[in-house]
């Protein structure tokens, strides 16, 4: 080695003040909080508890307000029934919100898939398992095209799957010719159809296998969130994508996958709401790609994706029933019903926000 | 050095976007052990000198060599299966993830047994355990709680995780893009120390700044890149740095003697 | 099914091409609120047959949504813009299409409203509809009748279509309960009586998902509720379902309007109590005819007697016929049944 007095081969002169200052690194500072900062910060750390807060607080309110009506055990298993397929929309469609995507297909695919279910099972004559199965992957099929599109044609999920959207609801005009499977129909020919509007009394509860199904699908997505390298992997695309491809993620093939299995939940919800509606109906759910978003929404995971607990949508789709037998059950008129619907969603991104500016 | 083979090499890099050529037949090494310095001016290709070398763009013609076998370049996951580690001037880090999470991004330990297996359960334990020890032996543990998001960290310790990362992992080299741009004094301080550290440890480390005193003060030695090739390389012991500026810009002749490798 | 459809598409577009080879200087436009409803299928089936018959260019143009304005808009004036005779429109914002009706007629096409008067109802041409009042009022009486007694102590729940409310919810609505014999008050309004049999009205979108949400919702108001109205036969399939779920759907009766072949089909099968049939495909040819009639010599279909419409006809059905309301069962029914 040469002479080395020629470079400076240590701190840099005016670094030579660091050594009487703090040595500490960016530490966090212990200053005193005001009450409103220590809830954003706790918040912050568990944005699910903001739902839980409002659905704990909305059912005590309606309590009073309504009376037993309202706060029985039947009631509540009631809503649950009643939001179970939009809750299960919304569990996939928090799929896709979490990689900062959105799928306005999901009603469709859903839908699309209980028609082709149905015509399988009872005019084709095909065995009903056989019939569910197909729609299962039908549903997988459906999201994987929104997949390819986003990821490999690189077009907007939001443009995709309003795309989509149409297409769906125009091939199960074009196989339903707009007509329902009656009820009485598929109890002769394919009653298992049917199976997941069944239901197990608990006392006064009547809890449909269709809400457990709802409760299982959350269940299982949270634990595959959670606890599987999938999961992350879906966090961290929907937080920020290029980042994720740096570290190593194969973002294409986890999207695709991702509008997949958004695509297979809607398949067997598309099951489970053929129990729900007691037909099969190519009219009933046309709105519901908008109710799952809110669902989502009011939830607390965030439309920018990578933030937010996949429970937070059962919350929400909760909230949301909670809020309509609510305030039918006090004589609310249904169009103060949508009214409050579209503030909570409102608030709910508002709170969203807020909590998102929380600083270190 | 000599006498040693280079750990990383290239020969002959050629780039193009359009008409515009990023990389005119540009040569590379990085010897085992070493701090190298890669400066230049804005658009003297240096950004495709290191995006092709960790993978991030295909090069049109030329060759890179690790450890004397040539190595072809897809994505910078292949660069990261070979063991070269880049830690991005963006990070690369997902902000909402905890420090655990981030460190083992895209290589995730599983739990053991048929549980592990079948439903490819994460070992958050085992991770959590890892990426702790990783930035203790970085004398990072100022760092509480491992699962704590990173964007609730100073700019000065998401780099230092983004180091740890890339140390933790990175086997044969380990590429630094402008790790001190974007932090304050103090803490461009502890991540200069850092890289030391790392080198210490035996990886040899790519270093692309525009800071010259901070070059300067870590760099073994100095690969001065210009209008797309290789210019110079010059020991920091030799040179001031204003030599090293003039010889970047074009105003001072590189020195014969520079140009050892 | 799926080879039904094969066919069904093959014959579409078969007509589409004798259509355009006819190169038919007379071209009609039949514009309908949404392509969902099986109502509004049958009536464009009934349209294009028809015009196939009488050799009629027709275009067909429908909303999205129920209540997708805009579309029906844009529809009408390709229309005008497209030179034909004439347009076969059912309303989804019955008061909001007048301007965009008068620019039509001022430019010499025949505008006739089907199934769902404008209001006013003379800013079309003619309108050829169901009376749905009539159709609630069949529905009512017949209720009524079947309690005989009861009806005094009735607990009704009224399934309506949209919070929007439009004019063919309101009439089956008020008709229904006039029927029934109850005050109505403003007969344009729903929800103003006063009546205490009466538990609620609740929308359905006129579909099972939400004609079991909404009979759910009622059911817990009241859940002794003992006769169930609905806008259509949809809902009231959903309704039952929920009825079902209850464990009471014996008690109750249901009645509905349409005559679609799967609402008769319930009938049939006691689903249903008694719904009021009514004829789109009637509807459609009867346009088409009165298009074709206006394009050769000028004139204008006329209204029934006694009424502001031309009614294509409502027939109640049921297999528990009672004195004073006519009716037909639904054997008969399934052979006039659409969809």
């Amino acid at each position: 080695m040469s002479d080395a007095s020629q470079a400076p081969r240590g701190p840099q002169e005016f670094e030579t003040a660091l050594n009487k200052s703090d040595t500490r690194v960016a530490e966090f500072d212990v200053r005193e909080r005001t009450l409103f900062d220590r809830a954003q910060h706790f918040l912050h750390g568990n944005p699910t508890m903001v739902p839980v807060i409002v659905l704990v607080l909305s059912i005590a309110a309606f309590g009073i307000l309504a009376g037993t009506k309202f706060f029985s055990a039947f009631n509540m298993s009631l809503i649950m029934q009643q939001v179970s397929i939009i809750g299960i929309l919304a569990a996939a469609q928090s799929l896709v919100i979490l990689t900062a995507g959105i799928d306005l297909s999901v009603g469709a695919i859903m839908v699309l898939m209980s028609v082709i279910m149905g015509n399988l099972a009872v005019f084709a004559g095909l065995p009903t398992p056989l019939a569910i199965l197909i729609g299962f992957a039908g549903g997988a099929g459906a999201g994987a095209l929104n997949g390819f599109l986003v990821t490999k044609i690189k077009l907007p999920p939001f443009i995709v799957t309003l795309g989509t959207w149409n297409i769906f609801f125009a091939l199960n005009l074009w196989l339903s010719g707009a007509q329902s499977i009656r009820s009485q129909t598929l109890d002769e020919v394919a009653p298992l159809l049917k199976i997941f509007g069944d239901s197990v009394r608990i006392g006064n509860a009547q809890i449909t296998y269709g809400s457990i199904l709802m409760i299982v699908i959350f269940a299982i997505l949270w634990y595959v969130l959670n606890h599987t390298p999938w999961g992350r992997h879906v966090y961290a695309i929907g937080d920020d994508k290029e980042a994720a491809e740096l570290s190593g993620i194969r973002t294409d093939r986890t999207l695709i996958s991702v509008y997949m299995v958004a695509g297979l939940v809607c398949g067997i919800g598309a099951w489970a709401s053929i129990g729900r509606v007691g037909s099969v109906s190519p009219q009933s759910f046309q709105e519901a790609n908008l109710q799952s978003i809110t669902a989502v929404v009011i939830g607390g995971i965030s439309l920018f994706g990578g933030r937010g607990s996949i429970l937070g949508p059962l919350i929400g789709a909760l909230i949301v029933g909670v809020f309509n037998s609510g305030l039918r059950l006090i004589g609310v008129d249904v169009l103060w019903q949508v009214f409050a619907i579209g503030w909570l969603t409102i608030i709910a991104v508002g709170i969203d926000q807020w909590i998102r500016k929380v600083s270190a | 050095m000599n006498g040693q083979e280079p750990i990383l090499s290239a020969r002959g890099l050629v780039k193009r976007y359009g008409r515009v050529t990023a990389l005119d037949h540009a040569d590379f090494d990085l010897y085992p052990g070493e701090i190298l310095a890669v400066i230049g001016d804005n658009g003297a290709g240096k950004s495709s000198l290191i995006k092709a070398l960790s993978g991030a763009i295909r090069i049109d013609e030329g060759e890179i060599r690790l450890d004397g076998k040539p190595v072809h370049f897809h994505s910078p996951l292949q660069a990261r299966e070979v063991g070269i580690e880049t830690v991005y001037q963006n990070l690369a880090l997902s902000p909402a993830l905890s420090i655990a999470d981030n460190m083992f991004l895209g290589r995730e330990i599983y739990a053991g047994g048929l549980f592990g297996r079948l439903f490819r359960k994460l070992d958050h334990k085992k991770m959590q355990d890892v990426a702790r020890q990783k930035l203790t032996d970085l004398g990072l543990m100022t760092i509480q709680n491992i699962n704590q998001a990173v964007e609730t960290l100073s700019g000065g310790q998401r780099q230092g995780v983004a180091v740890a990362r890339a140390a933790a992992f990175g086997s044969k080299v380990v590429i630094m893009d402008e790790p001190t741009a974007a932090l304050g004094v103090k803490e461009s301080r502890r991540v200069l120390e850092l890289i030391k550290d790392v080198r210490s440890r035996g990886l040899p480390i790519v270093l692309i700044s525009h800071n010259m005193p901070h070059v300067f003060e870590v760099a073994d030695r100095i690969h001065i890149h210009r209008l797309g090739r290789r210019h110079a390389i010059i020991r920091p012991q030799d040179f001031s740095m204003s030599d090293a500026v003039a010889i970047m810009t074009g105003a001072m002749e590189p020195p014969e003697t520079a140009e050892a490798a | 099914m799926m080879l039904r459809k094969l066919l069904l598409a093959g014959s579409f577009m078969a007509a589409m091409g004798a259509g355009q080879a006819l190169a038919a200087d007379v071209s009609a436009c039949l514009i309908t609120k949404t392509d969902i409803n099986p109502f509004f299928v049958k009536m464009k089936e009934g349209a294009a047959a028809k015009a196939g018959e009488l050799g009629i260019e027709l275009q067909t143009y429908a909303g999205k949504i129920d209540g997708d304005h805009e579309t029906q808009v844009q529809a009408i004036e390709t229309c005008i813009a497209s030179g034909a005779k004439g347009i076969l429109l059912t309303a989804s914002d019955t008061k909001a299409i007048v301007p965009v009706v008068k620019k039509a007629r001022d430019a010499g096409l025949l505008v006739i409203a089907l199934d769902t008067p404008l209001e006013p109802i003379d800013a079309a041409d003619a309108t050829f509809a169901t009376d749905n009042f009539k159709a609630g009022e069949l529905i009512g009486a017949w209720a009524a009748k079947s309690l005989g007694d009861k009806a005094a102590d009735a607990k009704i729940a009224l399934l309506d279509l949209a919070p929007s409310a439009p004019s063919v919810d309101v009439l089956r609505d008020q008709g229904f309960l006039k029927g029934f014999g109850i005050d109505i008050k403003d007969a344009n309004k729903i929800g103003d009586e006063e009546d205490a049999r009466i538990v609620g009205h609740d929308v359905t979108n006129g579909n099972e998902e939400g004609g079991r949400k909404a009979m759910e919702n009622l059911l817990q108001r009241d859940p002794d509720i003992n006769v169930v109205y609905t806008i259509n036969e949809p809902a009231a399939a959903g309704a039952y379902e929920a009825l079902k779920s209850f464990g009471k759907e014996s008690d109750v009766l249901i009645v509905s309007v349409d005559g679609g072949c799967p609402g008769v089909q319930n009938v049939k099968e006691g689903v249903i109590g008694a719904t009021s049939q009514q004829y789109p495909l009637l509807m459609a040819s009867l346009g088409i005819e009165a298009i074709k009639a206006w394009a050769d010599s000028g004139a204008k279909p006329e209204n029934s007697p006694g009424l502001d419409f031309f009614n294509t006809g409502v027939t109640l059905i049921t297999d528990k016929p009672v004195d004073g309301v006519e009716s037909i069962d639904s054997a008969e029914g399934l052979n006039k049944c659409w969809g």
